[in-house]
């Protein structure tokens, strides 16, 4: 059995500032009162996603609550013309991207596959199924490798994802070829109900010694340590150092999918234990104690998110479906006669209810 | 007789089935603890333990691998593929390998291996949760293609795949899981594969379907029966074995036929129907087969899907159209 791996944190639970030299970190109180707006911001989202989930406006919602920092510091750590590949979790990523929140909305509301555009916003479509986006990555950073440009690529995933062979097989290409490519993975202790001890024997971070590049553990509710930490792996890709792994150490707190009920499977007071380690309480708390946040600042962020909340309620409930037909676009550059035949067929069948006056 | 939907009906033969034979066990993503991301096997950790009822890591490949071993080592693995639409990670697996292991080991190692997984749309789920895809497992020969409709099929079905001796892919519809309910026979009750069942009798046109079609079918029947023709539908219950003499009886009987399935329609099993029916059955078709199925094009996102796969309505229109020609 392995050690215990050392965990990379800057900021511990009780909001206390950690001076670590290897992940020097040194932002603005602008950047600072930045990072605790998107943490706020896309925890409000996440909440107002799962209250409309639950009065029928989503067909689902995989909720991110707990996982901000993780995902707002690996946000904030990509340039703007790196690429991330997400898994189907990844809102905060989303949100520092730029992505607007209700085209993410319209995936799980079952409008479309994601509104978003890929190339625009260095974010990739959701991807569904466990872990493909990880091969993608790898593929792109390939390709951006060939280009000789300066672009690193982030990779999303979850503990579940390690299990999968496809992993495997792009952490093994990624090294083989240097690539610049960086994976991040949140380690939420869960896949589903499978705990992470069914999982794997080692921490996640010292897999990667296996496949040849450095595996690091991050505290994933520290939002400072999660930005230096990928900020550097980041780096270190874009410069030719090849690939790093990154276990973001977080925890799930709420359930996997709306359609999951994690009492089942895991115990109130593991979920109490890990509230007080909080990515927001502990951000807030430094940022009060150091006079970068006022009562004023923190009454304007909540604000703030009330206001995005009631933005996104009004948006999705607004968001009707797309015209049926639209389904036989974009299968081809150029739609085969026999598809197109499909289309006539479908587009007279509709016809014929509205003559019949329905 | 007790009444349950196919989920009760799908638990409780799997309890009796771990009860009868000690070598059968349950492997899957979830299937333990959580008791199926469905429930479709809650409490059966509890009952008998995880030696018997397994948690694995979530891997597609795995499982079909690993159930593969285990079969051969003598047990009789019993696996839960969360999705039908992920089971393309574990492709090879069921295809190349689980399928063919008998064949290529001249019998020596046969595989009693049976995957459940739900499918089929109807749910609003994300993209790859609805997939039809059961024709893609028919072109792997030495797996059987189960597909019930009922809650008494499932456990008669299932009771069959579990004590055969060749692998079985069950596939098990997904918006039927609380919404089919029906009576089940208390009492052991195996449906011999390859044995389709006669889920309406009528004379003028016969509906072919199977799965979550069936339902559909016969609401279909419902509608063309105040119009006054009499639709026979028939439930295939396995693709693989088809049972080709009660398809080719059915469709005789009337001389019409309309084949209704969630898959796409492009080399879908209808189009098998369809060549079985004109090898046997031709000179007796007053019209030709008609095929009600989704497009060529990806499953669509869900709050267009009920336009994708086949509606009452839709089934309707084709018979009529059938009843017409000829």
């Amino acid at each position: 059995m392995s050690t215990v791996p050392e965990l990379v944190q800057l900021l511990t639970p009780e909001g206390q500032r950690v001076e670590d030299p290897t992940h020097a970190i040194d932002l603005s109180a602008d950047e600072l009162r930045g990072l605790y707006r998107d943490l706020v911001l896309v925890r409000r989202w996440d909440v107002e996603a799962t209250a409309l989930q639950r009065q029928g406006e989503l067909g689902l919602w995989p909720p991110l609550l707990g996982q901000e920092a993780a995902q707002v510091g690996a946000g904030h750590a990509l340039q703007p013309g790196d690429m991330a590949f997400p898994t189907y979790r990844e809102h905060g990523v989303a949100w520092v991207r730029g992505v607007d929140p209700l085209h993410v909305m319209s995936l799980y509301r079952g409008v479309d596959n994601g509104g978003w555009d890929p190339a625009e916003t260095g974010l990739n479509l959701y991807t569904i199924v466990i872990p493909a986006q990880t091969l993608h990555a790898t593929g792109y950073a390939m390709g951006v490798q060939r280009d000789g440009a300066e672009t690193a690529v982030l990779a999303f995933l979850g503990d579940g994802a390690t299990s999968q062979g496809e992993l495997s097989e792009a952490m093994i290409w990624a090294a083989s070829f240097s690539a610049p490519v960086v994976f991040f993975c949140q380690n939420n202790q869960y896949a589903i109900s499978a705990p992470i001890e069914r999982q794997s024997r080692v921490p996640l971070a010292h897999r990667a010694a296996g496949f040849g590049f450095p595996g690091v553990r991050v505290d994933g509710n520290d939002v400072l340590a999660v930005l230096a930490v990928t900020r550097a792996a980041l780096t270190a890709a874009r410069e030719g150092q090849g690939p790093t792994f990154i276990e973001a150490f977080t925890y799930r707190m709420g359930a996997h999918t709306t359609s999951d009920d994690p009492t089942r499977y895991r115990l109130a007071h593991e979920v109490e234990e890990w509230r007080r380690r909080d990515p927001i309480a502990r951000l807030r708390t430094h940022l009060e104690q150091e006079g970068i946040a006022d009562a004023d600042f923190l009454a304007a962020v909540e604000a703030e998110g009330e206001e995005l909340a009631a933005r996104i309620r009004r948006g999705t409930i607004a968001m009707q479906p797309r015209p049926a037909v639209t389904m036989f676009d974009a299968v081809y550059a150029e739609q085969p006669p026999p598809l197109a035949a499909q289309r006539d067929e479908f587009l007279a069948y509709q016809a014929s209810f509205e003559e019949a006056g329905r | 007789m007790s009444t349950l939907n196919m989920l009760q009906a799908i638990n409780a033969t799997l309890r009796a089935e771990l009860a009868r034979d000690e070598r059968v066990m349950v492997l899957g993503q979830d299937v333990g603890r959580l008791g199926g991301v469905f429930r479709a096997t809650d409490g059966l950790l509890d009952e008998f333990g995880a030696d018997r009822v397994v948690d694995m890591p979530l891997a597609e490949a795995a499982i079909v691998g690993a159930s593969i071993g285990l079969a051969a080592s003598g047990l009789v693995p019993v696996a839960e593929l969360q999705f039908l639409g992920f089971s393309h990670q574990a492709f090879h697996q069921i295809g190349a390998q689980l399928a063919r292991m008998r064949y290529r080991s001249q019998g020596r190692f046969p595989m009693p291996v049976v995957l459940r997984a739900p499918f089929g749309g109807g749910v609003r789920t994300p993209e790859l949760h609805s997939e039809a895809l059961e024709a893609q497992f028919v072109q792997s020969p030495g797996l059987a293609v189960v597909t019930p409709a009922t809650p008494a099929d499932a456990k008669g079905l299932l009771q069959t795949a579990v004590r055969s001796s060749d692998p079985v892919l069950f596939c098990e519809p997904l918006r039927g899981y609380r919404l089919v309910t029906g009576e089940v026979p208390d009492e052991d009750c195996p449906i011999p594969f390859g044995r389709s069942r006669v889920a309406r009798e009528g004379d003028d046109v016969t509906i072919v379907a199977w799965s979550a079609a069936v339902q559909v079918a016969e609401k279909a029947a419902d509608v063309l029966a105040e119009e006054g023709i009499s639709v026979m539908v028939l439930d295939l219950r396995t693709l693989v074995p088809l049972d080709e003499t009660g398809l080719i009886e059915a469709v005789a009987a009337t001389g019409r036929c309309v084949v209704v399935h969630e898959a796409p329609l492009s080399a879908g099993f209808g189009a098998e129907v369809v060549a079985t029916v004109n090898d046997g059955a031709f000179w007796s078709l007053e019209a030709p087969v008609a095929r009600v199925a989704a497009p060529d094009t990806p499953y669509p996102p869900g709050r267009i899907e009920d336009l994708f796969v086949p509606t009452v309505a839709r089934v309707v229109a084709a018979v009529r159209a059938t009843v017409k020609a000829g």
